[in-house]
């Protein structure tokens, strides 16, 4: 319908599918530090203070193991909270809230109890915010049995996947990269995270990656802000190169749709996978075992990670950059391959 | 007891280095960022937490000795001057220079000076359990050293908060939690998460001493931080030491903190100037000298800035060292 999109950046995108369930659902909540009167880091809840009151906005202490427990409890009773926590790494002071009680509650009580309840953090660094507010920790949350984890690259399945993510019935990890979101704080988003984003209300399914753009020679797989560099490595390799580079954006670690990937590399015969989390015992390795175990033959050559070293992020910017993936790191690894 | 006039004048200097280093590093900070704000931006990028306004807590150093231990957070300039950490090298730390204290890997958030015995990270909280651990150090050698964290109000709502001071206060460690109550969290005020008037309040509930210094009074808290110091030091145990302060320019920089009202902020008394004012009234010090420490103390904040701008940047693949202390 002609007029009824619009360009938003992820965090507009998310506010607009966390005000529609707010206002259709009662029992959806939201609970997290400066989100009343602030917005919170996302601006997910800028407005809704206002609209929905201090008991559907709720401004909590600096209390995440209270909270996030809270959280788990109030979904068990039939409410459906959203929880706003500023960084993923703040998982550290909670995790056991997280990995042992909410995701695992519905397995121990054999079905009895759902923890409908949505953990919205942001990831990713290449902004100076040093090891403690810089981490993307995909791999640490993707491999604990019991919450689905999902991470958007842009702003139309940004809004799509939170509306799965609140209907929903399971716990959700809705992640999303620092540098995609939109925040004030850092300039402008990565451009290909705005996009056309319709107004009413549609759901992105999780389980499902999506091939960004269509290619023949190598398989570029990509998780949030990778994803943009992986697009911007597939259009250097066309136009210097003459290499066809095919990018899927991973977008759901858990449930994780390997079958889409296995189908891009058996055409393709070469991977490379980008992530921006800890290159050991995580993301990049996964996708690359799924692939070898559905079918190894079809790697003409060894698939390719790029990832952040194993080492917690550096302070310093030239520290930084060196650990970031980026287009040239990408760009790279498929030079090596092809 | 009351801080010496000699104890008077260090910290007042102290107090001016701190002042001047943050306004340096204000100016340096917007190097930059502008006109559309990016944090990634300039020569001093990530977040900054300044405790201009804050400076009055470099008494309770004044109080510190060689010994002893302190473990601050996220807003660590103030503290980390008044513990003597390398005031060039923290300079060079900020701007990620090889030079500084971490050789860039730490910044502004995660200040260390092993030789003053000086921690600072970032994930509120952290600290407190850290420093009960220094406390056992302490213990362990037997010389009547103390460990101290600091942290603001917002973090006694941290469970970290109850297991530190609960586990100290059990195990009769020479401990002195310190809260730099400014009243704000970010943008929420201490009345808005916290479900009693005074977190000094809360020693009660470890059977330990609790004492609130008003005012964000140099005197007054030097005065607190001995009696506090001196407890542990003798062996009874952890105490809890509350002080008033004022964080004068928003939670990092430039939060304009819009949240705080006007009626709040009237009451704002700034303590550097206002520090100066007695002991020039008291006869501590003459206009004249006050005037010597200022130049003294802002030559000193510059040349640090100074020498960190133009330092060199580390190599991009040092980021690949130090995560072990063996390969």
């Amino acid at each position: 319908m002609a007029g009824s999109s619009r360009r938003l950046t992820i965090g507009r995108a998310l506010r607009e599918a966390v005000q529609y369930e707010m206002t259709n659902n009662e029992s959806v909540f939201m609970m997290g530090q400066d989100i009343f009167s602030f917005g919170g880091v996302f601006g997910v809840a800028e407005g809704l203070g206002e609209k929905f009151g201090p008991q559907r906005i709720v401004d909590t202490p600096i209390s995440e193991t209270g909270v996030i427990g809270a959280a788990a409890g109030a979904a068990m009773a039939g409410m459906r909270p959203i929880v706003e926590m500023a960084y993923v790494d703040f998982i550290g002071v909670c995790f056991n809230a997280i990995a042992n009680y909410a995701a695992k509650t519905h397995y121990m009580s054999g079905g009895q109890f759902k923890v409908p309840m949505v953990l919205l953090a942001s990831t990713g660094g290449g902004y100076s915010n040093a090891a403690q507010h810089s981490q993307t920790l995909h791999g640490t949350l993707a491999h604990m049995p019991g919450m689905k984890v999902v991470c958007p690259s842009n702003a139309y399945d940004a809004k799509g996947m939170m509306h799965t993510a609140l209907r929903g019935d399971d716990f959700v990890v809705y992640l999303a990269n620092i540098q995609t979101i939109g925040m004030m704080m850092l300039g402008k988003p990565l451009p290909g995270t705005i996009v056309d984003v319709p107004k009413e209300a549609y759901e992105v399914p999780f389980g499902k990656a999506a091939v960004l753009r269509e290619g023949t020679d190598v398989t570029l797989v990509g998780t949030a802000s990778a994803v943009h560099d992986s697009l911007k490595a597939a259009e250097e390799l066309e136009k210097e190169h003459g290499i066809s580079a095919e990018v899927i954006d991973l977008r759901s670690f858990v449930p994780l749709d390997r079958e889409t990937i296995f189908n891009s590399v058996q055409k393709t015969g070469h991977l490379v996978v980008s992530d921006e989390d800890y290159h050991s015992y995580g993301v990049t390795g996964e996708i690359v075992a799924s692939v070898a175990e559905m079918d190894p033959t079809v790697f003409k050559k060894p698939p390719q990670r790029v990832a952040f070293p194993d080492v917690p992020s550096p302070f310093s910017r030239p520290m930084e950059q060196f650990c970031l993936p980026s287009a040239a790191r990408i760009k790279q690894a498929v030079l090596d391959i092809t | 007891m009351l801080p010496s006039t000699d104890q008077q004048k260090w910290i007042y200097q102290n107090m001016l280095v701190s002042r001047f280093f943050e306004q340096r590093i204000m100016a340096l900070y917007m190097e930059g960022k502008q006109p559309v704000f990016d944090l990634a931006a300039g020569p001093l990028p990530g977040e900054m937490h300044l405790s201009y306004g804050q400076e009055a807590a470099v008494a309770l150093c004044a109080a510190v000795e060689e010994k002893d231990w302190l473990h601050a957070g996220h807003r660590p300039h103030t503290l980390a001057i008044g513990q003597g950490v390398d005031l060039d090298e923290m300079a060079a730390e900020l701007l990620g220079k090889k030079s500084g204290l971490s050789g860039g890997r730490g910044g502004h958030m995660h200040i260390y000076d092993n030789r003053v015995n000086f921690a600072a990270s970032s994930i509120i909280g952290e600290q407190m359990p850290a420093a009960v651990g220094f406390a056992m150090a302490c213990r362990a050698r037997g010389d009547n050293s103390i460990a101290i964290s600091v942290i603001g109000d917002g973090a006694a709502n941290q469970g970290a908060f109850h297991e530190a001071l609960n586990f100290a206060a059990v195990q009769k460690l020479p401990y002195i939690c310190v809260i730099e109550d400014n009243n704000w969290a970010v943008t929420t005020s201490k009345e808005q998460s916290t479900a009693v008037k005074r977190n000094s309040d809360r020693a009660s509930a470890y059977g330990i001493p609790g004492a609130y210094v008003e005012g964000n009074d140099p005197d007054k808290i030097y005065e607190a931080s001995m009696v506090a110091f001196e407890h542990a030091r003798s062996g009874k145990g952890p105490y809890l030491l509350e002080i008033e302060t004022i964080r004068m320019m928003g939670h990092f920089h430039p939060d304009p903190a819009p949240y705080i009202s006007d009626e709040e902020r009237a009451g704002w008394v700034d303590c550097v100037p206002h520090y100066a004012e007695r002991l020039v009234e008291q006869g501590v010090l003459t206009a004249q000298e006050a005037e010597e420490m200022s130049a003294t103390a802002e030559a000193k904040a510059n040349s640090a800035i100074d020498a960190a701008v133009s330092a060199d940047y580390p190599q991009p693949e040092e980021a690949l060292e130090q995560v072990f202390a063996q390969a």
